[in-house]
């Protein structure tokens, strides 16, 4: 399982890297099974920690995603419209899900270590 | 990220001491599929990719692990008369060898389930009905049975195994492991007691792909055996993700959604499977009121763009009234776009009618289409 060590994690499996660009985990997008479908977030939009920002959508299942910081949407990765597939293929790079312009990081983000002990334990 | 529908138990799966099994519930864990609960099953729901599983059984060849259906037995003088009392088609009709697709009605015209009646012999046939079902369909079928003499059922679903083998590779595969020549055996007819791999099995032509195949009964403690000889010959397992996007393209109804105890056969579009000619059956009354009358409300297929519809999900109509719900939605892998099945009100069922689909409070745009959403081109 791919947890690269210069992210940041939440316990409901998204990442943070430093420059606020957000997705989701290899665990998660593995767990998902084939992505169909993402529902983006509005560029300018408020986001607060844990707030519900976009949808992740596989063949049998569908998932909200959760902010993992305050602040404001500064771009939403527009090619998983057409190609969602790249969240299963490139979960930390091409399938990106949005970028924030960070006012606010959730005091219970995990690093690489603790993400990978959770993920160990479910 | 948290599931709010669908495959909860990823995230939380735990061993269910109380699920069932199949006698391939530790083959599937072996080979890293993805559990879910299924009709009271510990099932498997995907093995890597649903999508994958999906094309190979359109392309090639899929082995599908459907043991967990049930499997009633039926025999005596006044079977086939008692048969055509209990369903809404006519299995006093089947040939030796053949098989019949049927919904089983209540009084008041909805569905108690649909199954498969194989004729095995004059007055010996062979039930397939839904594992949700099982216990339902037993209490129903032995009290309606209380006014029968000469009518025995016996209920083999646990010691039966049913595994269906599916797609345009099929016939071959089998045709590798049996002598029976299978280019004779048509479409919905079956041959019991025949040898596939060295196993006795019943050896029928049906499936619930959409794709030409075969679905194979045999005794529980040979299913491991068969499997894995076909597993040998290449046949790759699918499993319950695919087998419903297949049947959900080629449009055939999955009780608890399409049907269901308030949803009439008439209503889900199998008009086709009532028989009301000759013949009274329990729900003829009420089946043959909405007919007469005309129906309220009835199943169609639907495309959307820009999400995709899942069941429970509302439609509404241009002027935002709800019209209809979703009762089966999900991304088909062979169209490539967002495609269901919903009952929707008669007034807005008329192929290309514009509907929007409330998804998560969102209208996304609809169109009534025709189905099924995929038909294989005839061989």
């Amino acid at each position: 399982m791919n947890i690269p060590d210069d992210l940041k994690y939440t316990r409901d499996h998204e990442w943070i890297n430093k420059d606020g660009k957000v997705g989701i985990t290899d665990y998660a997008q593995e767990s998902l099974g084939d992505v169909v479908f993402v529902e983006l977030p509005q560029v300018g939009e408020q986001l607060k920690i844990g707030e519900a920002f976009g949808v992740v959508e596989s063949v049998k299942s569908v998932s909200d995603l959760y902010s993992p910081v305050d602040g404001t949407v500064k771009a939403v990765n527009e090619s998983l419209k057409e190609t969602p597939e790249l969240i299963n293929q490139e979960p930390y790079n091409q399938g990106w899900i949005m970028q924030v312009d960070i006012l606010n990081q959730s005091s219970d983000l995990l690093d690489a270590k603790g993400y990978r002990q959770q993920v160990e334990g479910e | 990220m948290k599931m709010t529908s669908g495959r909860r138990h990823i995230f939380c799966y735990k061993e269910g001491n109380r699920l069932k099994t199949t006698p391939l519930t530790p083959w599937h864990r072996q080979h890293k599929a993805k559990m879910m609960e299924f009709g009271g099953y510990d099932m498997p729901v995907e093995y890597t990719s649903i999508i994958q599983e999906h094309e190979n059984v359109r392309n090639a060849v899929g082995m599908f692990d459907v043991s967990h259906m049930g499997e009633f037995m039926f025999q005596g003088s006044q079977t086939p008369h008692f048969l055509d009392h209990l369903v809404t088609n006519l299995p006093s009709t089947l040939q030796l060898g053949q098989a019949m697709y049927t919904p089983m009605c209540y009084p008041h015209g909805g569905t108690i389930d649909d199954l498969l009646i194989y004729r095995i012999e004059p007055d010996r046939f062979l039930m397939v009905v839904n594992a949700a079902n099982r216990e339902k369909d037993w209490e129903w079928i032995t009290n309606q049975a209380k006014s029968f003499s000469h009518l025995e059922l016996e209920d083999i679903s646990d010691r039966t195994a049913l595994i269906a083998v599916q797609g345009p590779l099929a016939l071959n595969i089998i045709q590798s492991l049996t002598d029976i020549a299978l280019n004779e055996l048509t479409y919905y007819h079956a041959a019991f007691d025949v040898l596939v791999g060295g196993i006795k099995a019943h050896l029928s032509r049906t499936g619930y792909t959409g794709e030409d195949g075969f679905e194979l009964y045999v005794s529980a403690d040979k299913a491991l055996e068969l499997w894995e000889a076909l597993y040998e010959l290449g046949v790759q397992p699918a499993a319950l993700g695919a087998r419903d996007t297949l049947r959900l393209e080629s449009r055939f109804p999955l009780y608890a959604h399409e049907l269901t105890e308030t949803i009439s056969p008439l209503e889900a579009g199998l008009g086709m499977f009532v028989k009301f000619d000759g013949h009274e059956f329990v729900g003829r009354d009420a089946l043959w009121a909405q007919k007469t009358n005309g129906l309220t409300r009835k199943i169609v297929g639907i495309t959307l763009n820009g999400g995709i519809a899942r069941p429970g999900y509302p439609l509404h109509d241009e002027e935002n009234r709800v019209v209809g719900i979703v009762s089966s939605g999900s991304y088909s892998p062979t169209l490539k776009r967002p495609i269901a099945l919903a009952l929707v009100d008669l007034s807005h069922t008329k192929t290309g009618t514009p509907l929007k689909v409330m998804v998560r409070n969102r209208a996304v745009p609809a169109t009534v289409v025709k189905t099924p959403f995929y038909r294989r081109s005839s061989s």
